[in-house]
């Protein structure tokens, strides 16, 4: 696992991947959209709302899938001191709340017209209030210090606090009264909703996990930058300072 | 297709769902590219002034090295060693 978190490994290997993971985002996302929007069918008691579904679960999905490689991430800068974990986990931050914050609003347009009201403090709409707070108070977190590897540390630190919301998410609607459908896809025995549904479903999941990909390694490439930049400045002004 | 864009009555929920998650994730992914772009366009500039004058000094302290042991050029040339700065 070493071998891989080698920054100069990561770079090669992201070079590698990076034209092949934006050109699945490319594709899936415009399949995703033609099949959601024109390839499958209005739902017999939601209408053409449902087409909402398509955006709103898989970014559902998304918040919980950053959230918990975060969490990984934050587990394994601790215990490792791995610098590429802290690095991954910052660089995740910002891509997981914009997911969260898609999902959070895609939902309230759904219950809108579906449910008669913008919002309700049930179990699974709070719960992933909660986490777009994490993503954003770990965001904060981690730039409110001087030193970054204290903030680091920080983060890591709210960050395995904070994977308790993950599975209270999950099972808020199995063991909680609350407007929120329970899982119709993700369930033992099989998904419950028919394949015209799920296909657009899935490839739009797909290419929302391939624009993740692409774009945290992007944000990490970013981040290593940065490492680099400060190691120069410092060098540059050492150099300055006895030159 | 005014049909298609009417979605069964239900325009004003469905289409703002679909512009908002182009925006964030479009946003995102613009945001990020810019960061990378300036990042390594700083790295670059720094490299760019790094280099040379570490050139000159090794240059300089080679041709002072014969007639003196220069105890000051030793301390001086240790932060910009190039192998250790550029990779952690």
């Amino acid at each position: 696992m070493h071998r891989f978190a080698n920054p100069a490994r990561f770079l090669r290997l992201s070079a590698l991947l990076l034209p092949w993971t934006a050109g699945a985002t490319v594709i899936l996302l415009i399949a995703g959209l033609y099949l959601s929007l024109f390839g499958s069918p209005p739902d017999y008691q939601q209408g053409d709302t449902v087409r909402i579904m398509y955006i709103h679960v898989p970014a559902a999905w998304m918040s919980l899938f950053v959230y918990t490689n975060m969490a990984i991430a934050a587990a394994a800068g601790l215990v490792w001191k791995h610098p590429l974990a802290d690095l991954f986990a910052k660089a995740a931050a910002p891509i997981g709340a914009g997911f969260t914050l898609i999902c959070l609003v895609t939902g309230s347009l759904w219950g809108a017209p579906m449910w008669g009201t913008w919002w309700v403090w049930d179990a699974r709409l709070t719960s992933v209030l909660i986490l777009f707070f994490l993503y954003l108070g770990y965001m904060a977190l981690v730039n409110a210090f001087d030193d970054p590897q204290r903030g680091a540390r920080a983060g890591d630190v709210l960050l395995l606090v904070g994977i308790v919301n993950v599975p209270i998410i999950k099972f808020s609607v199995d063991w909680w009264n609350t407007l929120h459908q329970p899982a119709s896809v993700v369930r033992m025995g099989g998904p419950t909703i028919d394949s015209s549904m799920l296909i657009p479903l899935l490839v739009m999941a797909v290419g929302f996990t391939t624009y993740f990909i692409t774009v945290v390694i992007l944000r990490l490439r970013a981040e290593l930058a940065q490492r680099k930049i400060q190691t120069l400045r410092f060098s540059v002004a050492g150099d300055g300072a006895t030159g | 297709m005014t049909e298609f864009f009417a979605m069964g009555g239900y325009a004003a929920f469905v289409w703002p769902a679909y512009g908002l998650a182009a925006l964030v994730l479009i946003g995102l992914l613009a945001v990020s590219l810019k960061g990378l772009r300036e990042a390594e366009a700083t790295v670059r500039a720094l490299e760019g002034v790094r280099t040379p004058r570490r050139r000159a000094r090794a240059a300089h302290s080679h041709t002072t090295h014969s007639h003196t042991d220069s105890p000051h050029t030793a301390p001086s040339s240790a932060p910009g060693l190039p192998g250790k700065a550029s990779e952690g």
